[in-house]
């Protein structure tokens, strides 16, 4: 079990260090290589707890995709400097109280979650039963999942369907003029539309249109 | 001591995976260039020892005597960390590989979820070193390389699942072992060939070399490396496309399993038939790398987001469907 602790510890230590430096570290896509270290450390410590396929799902989902388009807009936008002009301007003082807010809301969540936890021990009891009788993670988490919380599973696809959606109508714009390349045109184009034989008169050229 | 005893046979069981992999990518870059080569009938390397196969030997030492240039104004801690990230990633892929029913380093019940996971964290070391550069050419290739890479991630993640429903467990023993009867390029064809084409372009091999196209990008992210961080680029590069043949090989033509279970078949242990399979993979890698022109960018957007993930998923609802219909889904 030492083996076990010292993983433990390094894997958390490195997870709580790169979170505050990703709050602290001046430079934007810092920040953001830092969150995918500490993304990478917690998906180790569901690992480390047994819960592999969620610590897999982390990586492939949060570290591969979300965090690469996290980077890929920290990089085009400059977004370091607007960053500085915030803390420097006067105007960062209107965001404190709403910042101080939502804090203290996940404070309160993470009380209650964790004092359940305490004081009503059976609550996890459903998931223990079926880890005991030998099947995989993956295995149970699809039988909870498939089954009893089907619908609620749907819903939050939907949800996300919906977002995405929100998401492509937000940012789709037709724009005028813009010239399109069309591959069916393209691949079917033949000899005979492509090349045009002119008799050139001379000294007066010919017109080519486009 | 118990521990450390565990520390050194787990370090032994690595030398010797990792050993013969990077020697095998140095091979492998030779066999590359000489298909290339004969396919534009020239001869390739074959001047350094027999056959040229000492060639990708001498750039490595060449590669290891030039100066690493770091640029003034690039980012010094990422610059440097970029090759080192790709080459660590190309080869901790590797621990899950099986070469046998019990020749593998790691056998753990998400084998082909860490792969997958692995080869979703490739990027990184693309868009790492074409960000740090601090120069134009490398950031329009990273820029490039993570959109392609991400999308072509989802079409092999929905080919992945193809394969899942016909196994029934993410463990790659028991995918290979699940193709005892019939590989599986026979029932899901059109998913190998889509797989093969996902490949290429997740390993950013021609025709979708576009992060490094020398053409347009000078060598797009790897511009601004040199000496020995550009060769660790290059080593990551050819083992993640290894890591793919090998992939390729184990969801869909069977592994380390003999193609017929007869007597010569049988007596060739089955990592040397997965080495077959891998070599096989990737002499078609090659071959395509001579005979296809690269991609419009646009076309390989469309290729990869309007024709491959429409497909994949249609044929994941047919593959369900059939094996649902037919009462074949494998039970737990």
């Amino acid at each position: 079990m030492i083996a076990h602790a010292i993983f433990f510890y390094v894997f958390s230590v490195i997870a709580v260090v790169s979170a505050i430096m990703v709050t602290v570290s001046k430079n934007t896509v810092h920040s953001v290589f830092f969150l995918i270290l500490d993304f990478i450390s917690i998906s180790c410590l569901f690992i480390m707890i047994g819960a592999e396929f969620l610590g897999m799902i982390m990586l492939i989902v949060y570290v591969g995709a979300v965090a690469v388009l996290f980077l890929f807009v920290v990089m085009m936008l400059n977004v370091a400097q607007q960053k500085n002009q915030w803390f420097v301007s006067k105007d960062s003082s209107r965001h404190i109280p709403i910042g101080l807010l939502i804090s203290v809301i996940i404070f309160f969540e993470l009380i209650i979650v964790i004092g359940g936890w305490k004081y009503k021990p059976d609550l996890f009891n459903s998931a223990k039963s079926s880890l005991e009788n030998g099947v995989s993670n993956t295995h149970s988490l699809g039988q909870v999942l498939y089954t009893d919380y089907i619908h609620v599973f749907q819903i939050s696809g939907m949800i996300l369907l919906i977002a995405m959606i929100g998401a492509i109508v937000l940012t789709f714009r037709q724009r005028e003029g813009v010239k399109k390349q069309s591959y069916l045109k393209q691949i079917s184009r033949e000899r005979t539309e492509g090349v045009e034989v002119l008799e050139v008169a001379s000294n007066k050229g010919v017109k080519i249109d486009d | 001591m118990e521990y450390l005893n565990i520390i050194f046979q787990e370090s032994y069981k690595i030398l010797f995976l990792l050993v013969p992999v990077l020697v095998s990518v140095a091979m492998i870059v030779w066999l590359d260039r000489r298909v290339w080569a004969f396919v534009q009938k020239r001869q390739g390397p074959n001047v350094v020892g027999p056959f040229g196969l000492l060639q990708s030997l001498a750039d490595a030492l060449k590669y290891i005597f030039k100066e690493i240039i770091i640029p003034a104004s690039s980012n010094k801690v990422i610059f440097i960390l970029a090759p080192i990230i790709t080459m660590t990633l190309a080869l901790i892929a590797w621990a899950v590989i099986p070469f046998g029913v019990e020749q593998v380093l790691a056998d753990i019940n998400v084998g082909i979820l860490y792969i997958f996971a692995v080869s979703s964290l490739g990027v990184y070391g693309i868009i790492m070193g074409g960000w740090a550069s601090n120069s134009k050419y490398p950031f329009l290739g990273a820029i490039r390389s993570a959109a392609q890479m991400v999308s072509y991630e989802v079409s092999i993640g929905i080919i992945i699942i193809n394969v899942l429903l016909c196994v029934g467990s993410l463990n790659l023993n028991d995918i290979v072992v699940a193709q005892k009867e019939m590989w599986f390029v026979i029932p899901l064809f059109p998913m190998f060939v889509i797989f093969f084409i996902s490949a290429l372009a997740e390993t950013n091999r021609p025709p979708f070399d576009l992060p490094e196209a020398e053409a347009e990008l000078v060598a797009g992210y790897q511009t601004e490396y040199s000496g020995m961080m550009y060769a660790m680029f290059w080593l990551g590069e050819y083992a993640n496309i290894l890591l793919m043949c090998a992939l390729g090989s184990i969801l869909f033509l069977g592994g380390w399993l003999s193609p017929i279970d007869l007597y010569p078949f049988n007596l060739i242990p089955g990592a040397l038939w997965l080495i077959f399979k891998i070599l096989f993979l990737f002499i078609l890698f090659a071959l395509v790398k001579a005979i296809v022109p690269r991609y419009r960018y646009d076309q390989l957007m469309r290729l990869g987001w309007k024709i491959f993930l429409p497909l994949s998923l249609t044929y994941v609802v047919l593959t369900a469907s059939y094996l649902f219909y037919f009462n074949l889904l494998p039970t737990i």
